[in-house]
């Protein structure tokens, strides 16, 4: 039996104002793994969450979770889902402890205050349980949307961009909540448009660019591919062309010429920068400033489809 | 198939907690203005009022007036009940959840019409102070109580859902629903009109579900009462059909 959870086949989606949000996706995601989805904000990666929750409805294709369909069965599919939503959308007149029962009672479960206390306890909420929403913070409100989307004990978690707009502290707090609930068992797919969120905490990754899946690839691979960086060493004086010792770096000499590029892959175990650095003194060039660049994402999804198409 | 009833409750009891919470505006608001109404027509111009079909004015206009809370009650508690999701955006959740169009259609109008008998009973004790209340049928005036509740609280629902402002929303219930309740003799008998006002009045619906109170409370009515049952019954199917076709498309709800 296969070990993948979820199934994507031929997936599409064309809104009614004829935008088309997913063009033919295929996607397998297994069971237990954290998967990140990684891409621009209007990838499409809210409206592909969205269709395998019910939320929107799908143009093309089919998606089955454990075999189920999640249209014709979705009652099976849709209790084994949790979903936290990108934007902090709750009831704020109603307090913390209801808000996270009423959606265990929405997907069926039997009211069970100790599994709700349990949960409150491990997002650090429980003594904010008779809180209203509107007197909690951004960062708790989100604690909310994860403690209500584990009521039901799902065995799969949609987390759509969970760290968007929340300090250093509570992102290393998600993560950890993450790592733990993988522990027990709980496949977790992500969104997220940051990089590193995607290395600190992802088994794989998958790169969705305007509807369609650029790259699936373990995280580790990915990142080797993805992680070049360029690094600009501005010079004293005018360069008009690079000397014979260092061809071998591939340099480039800047516009104003008053500049040198070095573009190296942050992954290698020697990034020769040590080296370059050397050769720039043994050729007498002074140094006025050094500064690096991560490729924006934008740059990067134009590479991997240049690359796919290569293949 | 089987029926998720936790999902059920959660979301009637969820609608219910709503209306504890807003006493004020859900109860009190409504009790105290039907009250203003017995005490202006019932107790103080209705003394200077002739009886209608042997019956007081003040207790003649009961049943209309309680006619006019059922029907904006019920209809402004359940599209409220499903507009604020869609507002908010906590619908998200609803849509997420393993339940079916019926059980979700079934909650959000099951509380809307509890919360509008539980309008209409307050009601009808308050008029009991005012003016004479006598009940000749009893339970044909519970089963158009909910009757009419259930089945205007679908119409709500259809309200909610169609809605995309607060506005549009208030339109219905205000516009449309209050004056065909002031023109369908909740406070005149149809005999009292000319004979052309007395045919314009025939197309208006909420006559007949008024007769069909006013004949359970004093056994009179403009029309026959199997009339008024069936006029419900039918607006009720309308509603059911529009209503589910409506939600399994995800009309407004779902993209």
């Amino acid at each position: 039996m296969s070990d993948n959870q979820i199934s994507i086949n031929n997936l599409s989606k064309i809104y009614d104002n004829g935008f088309e949000a997913l063009k033919n996706i295929n996607l397998e995601i297994k069971k237990g793994e954290i998967f990140a989805m990684l891409g621009p904000n209007g990838a499409g990666k809210t409206t592909l969450i969205s269709i395998i929750c019910g939320i929107v409805k799908p143009s093309v294709g089919k998606v089955s979770i454990d075999n189920f369909d999640i249209i014709n069965d979705y009652r099976e599919t849709r209790s084994k889902i949790g979903l936290v939503p990108q934007e902090l959308t709750l009831e704020t007149f109603e307090t913390v402890f209801n808000n996270v029962s009423y959606s265990r009672g929405l997907y069926g479960k039997k009211p069970d205050p100790s599994h709700i206390k349990k949960i409150l306890t491990q997002l650090s909420l429980w003594d904010k349980k008779d809180l209203r929403l509107q007197q909690l913070s951004g960062g708790m409100k989100r604690r909310v949307l994860i403690a209500k989307a584990l009521s039901h004990e799902p065995s799969i978690l949609f987390l759509d961009e969970p760290t968007a707009g929340v300090d250093v502290e509570l992102r290393k707090d998600m993560w950890k909540i993450v790592e733990d609930l993988r522990k027990s068992g709980v496949t977790i797919i992500l969104t997220t448009h940051y990089i590193e969120e995607a290395e600190a905490i992802a088994d794989r990754v998958g790169v969705i660019n305007q509807g369609e899946i650029v790259v699936v690839d373990q995280t580790k691979e990915l990142l080797k591919r993805m992680g070049h960086k360029k690094l600009t060493v501005e010079l004293q004086e005018k360069l008009s062309e690079i000397p014979n010792s260092l061809t071998k770096y591939n340099l480039e000499i800047g516009r104003d010429k008053m500049s040198i590029n070095y573009t190296y892959n942050v992954q290698d175990k020697q990034t020769g920068i040590t080296n370059l650095l050397q050769d720039l003194k043994d050729e007498g060039l002074k140094l006025k400033d050094l500064k690096t660049e991560q490729n924006t994402l934008e740059k990067i999804f134009v590479s991997l489809v240049k690359e796919n198409n290569e293949i | 198939m089987r029926f998720n009833y936790y999902a059920f409750k959660s979301i009637y009891l969820h609608e219910m907690d709503r209306f504890k919470r807003t006493l004020l505006q859900s109860l009190f608001s409504p009790v105290l203005s039907t009250s203003l109404y017995f005490i202006v027509f019932g107790s103080v111009i209705g003394g200077y009022v002739e009886k209608i079909d042997g019956i007081s004015y003040g207790s003649y206009i009961v049943p209309g007036l309680l006619m006019l809370t059922l029907l904006t009650q019920s209809i402004s508690n359940t599209s409220f009940g499903i507009f604020f999701p869609k507002f908010n955006g906590t619908i998200y959740e609803i849509l997420a959840a393993p339940i079916s169009t019926f059980e979700i259609i079934l909650a959000f109008v099951g509380a809307g019409a509890t919360k509008t008998l539980i309008v209409g009973i307050v009601i009808f004790i308050t008029s009991t102070f005012f003016v004479e209340v006598k009940v000749m049928y009893p339970l044909l005036m519970v089963f158009i109580l909910v009757l009419v509740a259930f089945t205007f609280a679908l119409f709500g629902f259809l309200v909610g859902l169609m809605s995309s402002n607060f506005e549009q929303m208030s339109i219905i219930p205000t516009l449309v629903i209050t004056p065909m309740v002031f023109l369908g003799g909740s406070l005149y008998s149809l005999d009292m009109l000319p004979e052309f006002w007395q045919m314009v009045t025939y197309f208006n619906p909420v006559v007949y579900l008024i007769n069909g109170l006013r004949f359970a409370f004093y056994g009179v009515s403009d029309f026959n009462v199997w009339v008024s049952i069936i006029s419900m019954l039918g607006f009720l199917i309308a509603c059911v059909v529009v209503v589910s076709v409506l939600l399994k498309k995800g009309y407004n709800i779902k993209s």
